[in-house]
């Protein structure tokens, strides 16, 4: 039996925002009869931003509801999207009567369950749109973006949608922006253990003693490749590789960068990773404008890292520099 | 069983739910194998929430609000992708069809055809993609088939169908799902979303041959 400190299998997601929701009772407020997370300080007279998926990235999804982020998260069993009676609940709440725009990671269950709320709440009359994150370069080939999965780039998603949403953009340009953010993110990781779903017999994946597996994803859908374990240089610079092949930067670029610990990899671990990150980028001469160090997305207790970079543009760097506000996230105006 | 009213509608519900409950470990391994090895417990959930649902159903006399009532409080409670597909196979055919006391076996086919075709619109699935579909597309076409034979005979039928095509996964490659990443090493293995289709119609069969 592996040891989790939970009560129940089948309530960790109530218990879990039970929890966050308390803790955090000055920025958040529950969304009745649904694991929703809801903004106290809601604008409104803008675009609403809703956010959601599976539990099990915490601090991902909820923890990215936030001045100048999201607006409210709709979140659904471990590993699973919400149902669409969830999404619905959630949006309904949090609709300040401009549209909403849902951003989630590019999966069936999401694209499914996301789809039918959108349809239930046009027929009630509102207007929404979806972006779907799909960041994961390692996931499927450059010729079937749509394949794509959607891993820790979703933080830099939702921090350009927010800030798009916050300055008054109607939802047709905050989705606009959203994709354009998109086509600037790419992200790879690399596992070195699994996660383990609660109330599961056995962990998602399982990994030699010596090995690491490239472009695992974060439900441990099976990679690109297994190889034995390296120094953090070499791994940083096998991703770093991949990441340029797909998205390639040139000398004068500018970058935002996620260095993304999977959740049981500690911050030493992922500052060795970005110190050797930056002087790569700054070898082909692409300017690091801003970074972001910490396990942001997260699979349970999966151990290993992703590095996701945003290339920015003038629309994306004002929007990156927009101030914001989450327990998990913040920044101050540039 | 000649025509299938109010009653006989919750107690085949009612034996399906319970057979996917009981099937639970069972879904679990079968998942596990190539999937995420949830589906088993998703499914459980779902048919737990529509039992407590048919539990609480004022008796109207409709049929078809049966299976809405069924097929919607899946929906309401699993997520995931299973949550959509699966609710659909009740819910889409039944829903905003005129009240009937009365459901006749060619009525049903057809209920469940049109189940089949909105999984169809709405997860992109086709023959041979190693998902439920593999197994609810024959089943349906066996329904039609012998729609004309009764429900115990046409249930059969189906049941039978819906076996041959969890069997045929196991040869497939995946397209959704989990496994499509695991390409042909997901060869060998049969889907679970196949596996409960088959198990739904095993207990429909049996409801209908013992009532």
């Amino acid at each position: 039996m592996y040891k989790k400190i939970i009560n129940d299998p089948d309530h960790v997601v109530e218990e879990l925002l039970e929890g966050f929701i308390a803790a955090h009772a000055r920025y958040y407020e529950p969304v009745p009869g649904v694991n929703g997370v809801l903004l106290r300080q809601r604008r409104i007279s803008k675009v609403t931003l809703v956010v959601g998926g599976g539990s099990g990235h915490e601090p991902m999804f909820a923890g990215f509801v936030g001045r100048g982020l999201a607006d409210a998260a709709a979140c659904g069993n471990v590993f699973a999207s919400p149902d669409p009676g969830t999404i619905c609940e959630v949006a309904t709440a949090a609709h300040g009567g401009q549209g909403i725009l849902f951003l989630y990671g590019n999966y069936a269950g999401d694209n499914l369950n996301f789809d039918l709320a959108e349809e239930m709440l046009g027929e009630e009359g509102i207007a929404t749109a979806h972006v779907r994150v799909n960041d994961d370069c390692a996931s499927a080939p450059k010729d079937r973006m749509d394949d794509r999965r959607g891993i820790a780039g979703d933080l830099f998603a939702i921090k350009i949608a927010g800030a798009a949403c916050d300055a008054g953009l109607p939802l047709a340009q905050v989705k606009a922006v959203t994709e354009q953010a998109l086509a600037n993110l790419r992200s790879i990781g690399l596992a070195t253990a699994p996660g383990r779903i609660p109330g599961a017999a056995s962990p998602t994946f399982t990994l030699d003693a010596d090995e690491i597996e490239y472009g695992l994803g974060i439900h441990g859908e099976p990679g690109i490749q297994r190889s034995k374990l390296a120094s953090a240089d070499a791994l940083t610079t096998r991703l770093y590789a991949q990441i340029v092949a797909d998205m390639p930067l040139s000398a004068g670029d500018e970058v935002c960068v996620l260095v993304n610990g999977l959740g049981s990899t500690p911050a030493m671990e992922l500052y060795i990773v970005y110190r050797k990150l930056k002087a790569m980028l700054e070898t082909d001469g692409v300017r690091i404008h801003g970074a972001e160090i910490g396990s942001y997305c997260t699979s349970m207790e999966m151990g290993g890292f992703s590095i996701s970079l945003l290339k920015l543009d003038a629309q994306l760097k004002r929007y990156y520099d927009a101030p914001c506000y989450s327990p998990y996230y913040a920044k101050e105006g540039l | 069983m000649q025509t299938l009213n109010w009653q006989d509608a919750v107690g085949m519900l009612q034996a399906i739910a319970k057979a996917i409950i009981t099937s639970k470990p069972l879904l679990t391994d079968v998942d596990a194998k190539i999937g995420d090895g949830d589906h088993g417990i998703g499914m459980a959930k779902g048919m737990q929430k529509a039992l407590d649902k048919l539990a609480l159903l004022p008796n109207d006399s409709n049929v078809y609000g049966v299976f809405a009532a069924f097929g919607k409080a899946m929906l309401l409670s699993m997520g995931g992708a299973s949550g959509v597909i699966f609710s659909s196979m009740f819910l889409d055919g039944a829903k905003e069809q005129p009240a009937t006391e009365a459901l006749n076996a060619p009525s049903f086919a057809t209920m469940m055809a049109k189940g089949l075709q909105s999984i169809q619109a709405r997860g992109k699935a086709s023959i041979g993609d190693k998902t439920m579909v593999d197994a609810l597309s024959p089943a349906v076409d066996a329904m039609i088939a012998f729609a004309d034979d009764g429900y115990a005979t046409m249930l059969r039928a189906a049941e039978k169908a819906a076996a041959e095509g969890v069997a045929s996964t196991k040869a497939m490659v995946a397209r959704f799902g989990r496994a499509k990443s695991l390409m042909e090493r997901a060869i060998g293995f049969q889907d679970a979303g196949a596996t409960s289709v088959h198990i739904m119609f095993a207990a429909m069969a049996d409801y209908a041959e013992s009532h």
